[in-house]
């Protein structure tokens, strides 16, 4: 009987120990985060100068170079007006200033443009996910009729008559034709080099105790705090997106034939009016915000998310209205400009004859 | 050491008894924005029981053609789960998050 009950209370403690340990551990990932510049618990927020690349299509200067010349290309428009950085635009952080882009002969385009910056990070892209990579996303406007509007056969029988093409083509892409494969890799190989990892943010998560202020820093804190802003259940990781759809109660959601998002690539009720979680980096620089430009600035963003929504008929379940206060709103402010890198000196190419 | 070898038995016996009465029962967690299986294979008519255990809603639905199904989403600690009646493979995602997938191998 005596030796039983000493068997007993040692299979409680083994029981016990499991327990503790069990939540001891989710104890540690609770904490996780320590608001303390260059600490460790920071680190997941830095963001490689690389980012990672297809087996077949590796960055070198060669592809990099063609691709930037396509990009400012308005040759590889219809009516050769209009280039990719027509709607992104280096100098309005890759986009384009307007609440939503305008196509081919002026014709208004039901979406934002999103930034290019950092979109070689994204594991999904446009706003309803409807191209995977970058490569397949980089044909895409010019065979929209809505967009460059691009007679592709003629397009690329200029690519293959002009002698400076002919060249650059060769040496990014040895051995194969210019074609639509050669076309898109090299777009693609360009975009993965704008880059956006050199904010003031960067710096204070490397040590840089002078790189944030006092506000930007609470902002942070206020930005993960699930009963404050509740901003990193969406915008979490180094890029500050979870690659993921989310309807956010916009205005336009009421609309008679409101924009249904990703419930064009995924028929579920749950994706009507959700639209992908975009990075926060470099944001300051692409106002007005959200897929239908509706937020003139990032306070105004702020004060959507406080209410938690307008149109609440499919909200996602990840948002809630906040508590914050005009103090609290300021500093998730300060804190998202305080993700804007110092802008690269970019030089215009020379595009091929 | 003899003392911890009971405790053990009894601990691993308890383990692959409720193992074998609930062969039919399988879990799939949800945790850091991944299934916690990549993917499992079960008999036709076997249940699996998707958990939640983020702080965020997730999803879990599926389309293809073994087994259609849309669990709604569901906050931490709740779950739900679907009977696989049929043979085939069945892609799982999570609709709020595309890089959240698995598959259940039906046979
Ligand atoms: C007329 C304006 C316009 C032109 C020209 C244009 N884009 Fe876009 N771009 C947009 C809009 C609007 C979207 C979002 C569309 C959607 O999601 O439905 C977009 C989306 C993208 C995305 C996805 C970004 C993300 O975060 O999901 C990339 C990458 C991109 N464009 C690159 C290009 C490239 C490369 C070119 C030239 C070949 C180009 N764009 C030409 C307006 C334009
Ligand atoms: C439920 C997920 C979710 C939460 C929570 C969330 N966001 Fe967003 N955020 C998104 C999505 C999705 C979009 C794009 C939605 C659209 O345009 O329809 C977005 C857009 C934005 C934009 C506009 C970016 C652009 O380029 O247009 C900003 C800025 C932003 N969020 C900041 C925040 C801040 C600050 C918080 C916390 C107060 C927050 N977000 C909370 C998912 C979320
Ligand atoms: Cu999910």
């Amino acid at each position: 009987m005596k030796k039983l009950n000493h068997k007993r209370a040692m299979l409680l403690t083994a029981l016990s120990f499991v327990v503790l340990f069990c939540t001891g551990l989710k104890t540690a990932k609770l904490d996780e985060v320590v608001y303390m510049p260059g600490h460790p618990s920071l680190q997941q927020w830095l963001l490689p100068d690389v980012p990672p690349q297809p087996e077949d299509n590796r960055l070198n200067d060669d592809r990099i170079a063609l691709g930037k010349a396509l990009f400012f290309d308005p040759r590889l428009s219809q009516k050769g007006n209009m280039s990719c950085a027509t709607c992104h635009n280096p100098s309005l952080g890759w986009s384009d200033g307007l609440p939503t882009s305008v196509g081919h002969d002026g014709k208004p385009l039901g979406r934002a443009s999103p930034t290019v910056i950092n979109t070689a990070f994204n594991s999904i892209q446009m706003w309803d996910g409807r191209k995977k990579t970058l490569e397949d996303q980089a044909i895409g406007p010019m065979e929209s009729g809505d967009e460059m509007a691009t007679d592709i056969e003629k397009m690329f029988s200029f690519l293959r008559s002009s002698k400076g093409y002919q060249a650059m083509f060769e040496k990014a892409y040895p051995g194969e034709e210019i074609g639509r494969s050669t076309l898109t890799r090299a777009i693609a190989s360009f975009e993965r080099t704008v880059i956006s990892n050199q904010s003031p943010f960067d710096r204070w998560v490397k040590g840089d105790k002078q790189a944030m202020s006092a506000a930007a820093i609470n902002g942070f804190k206020l930005f993960m705090d699930r009963d404050k802003g509740n901003c990193a259940a969406c915008h979490s990781g180094a890029n500050f997106t979870d690659n993921g759809f989310h309807n956010l109660g916009l205005a336009s959601f009421a609309d008679n034939e409101p924009d249904l998002g990703r419930f064009s690539e995924r028929p579920l009720r749950l994706m009507k009016g959700a639209f992908k979680t975009p990075t926060l980096r470099d944001v300051s620089r692409t106002a007005p915000y959200f897929h239908d430009g509706s937020a003139p600035d990032l306070a105004a963003v702020v004060d959507h998310y406080a209410l938690g929504g307008v149109v609440t008929s499919n909200l996602s379940p990840n948002m809630k209205a906040l508590t914050l206060s005009a103090q609290e709103k300021a500093d998730i402010v300060t804190f998202m400009e305080a993700l804007t890198s110092p802008m690269p000196a970019i030089s215009m190419p020379e595009l091929p004859q | 050491m003899r003392t911890l070898i009971l405790p053990l038995t009894l601990l691993s016996l308890a383990c692959s008894f409720s193992a074998v009465t609930m062969a039919a029962e399988h879990e799939v967690g949800q945790k850091d924005k991944q299934f916690t299986k990549k993917s499992i294979s079960v008999k036709v008519g076997d249940k699996v029981n998707f958990v939640n255990n983020d702080e965020i809603f997730h999803n879990v639905f599926s389309l293809s053609d073994a087994k259609l199904f849309d669990l709604g989403s569901y906050p931490k600690g709740d779950s739900r789960s679907v009977t696989f009646d049929q043979k085939g493979v069945v892609e799982v995602e999570c609709a709020i998050h595309p890089d959240m997938k698995m598959t259940v191998n039906v046979e």
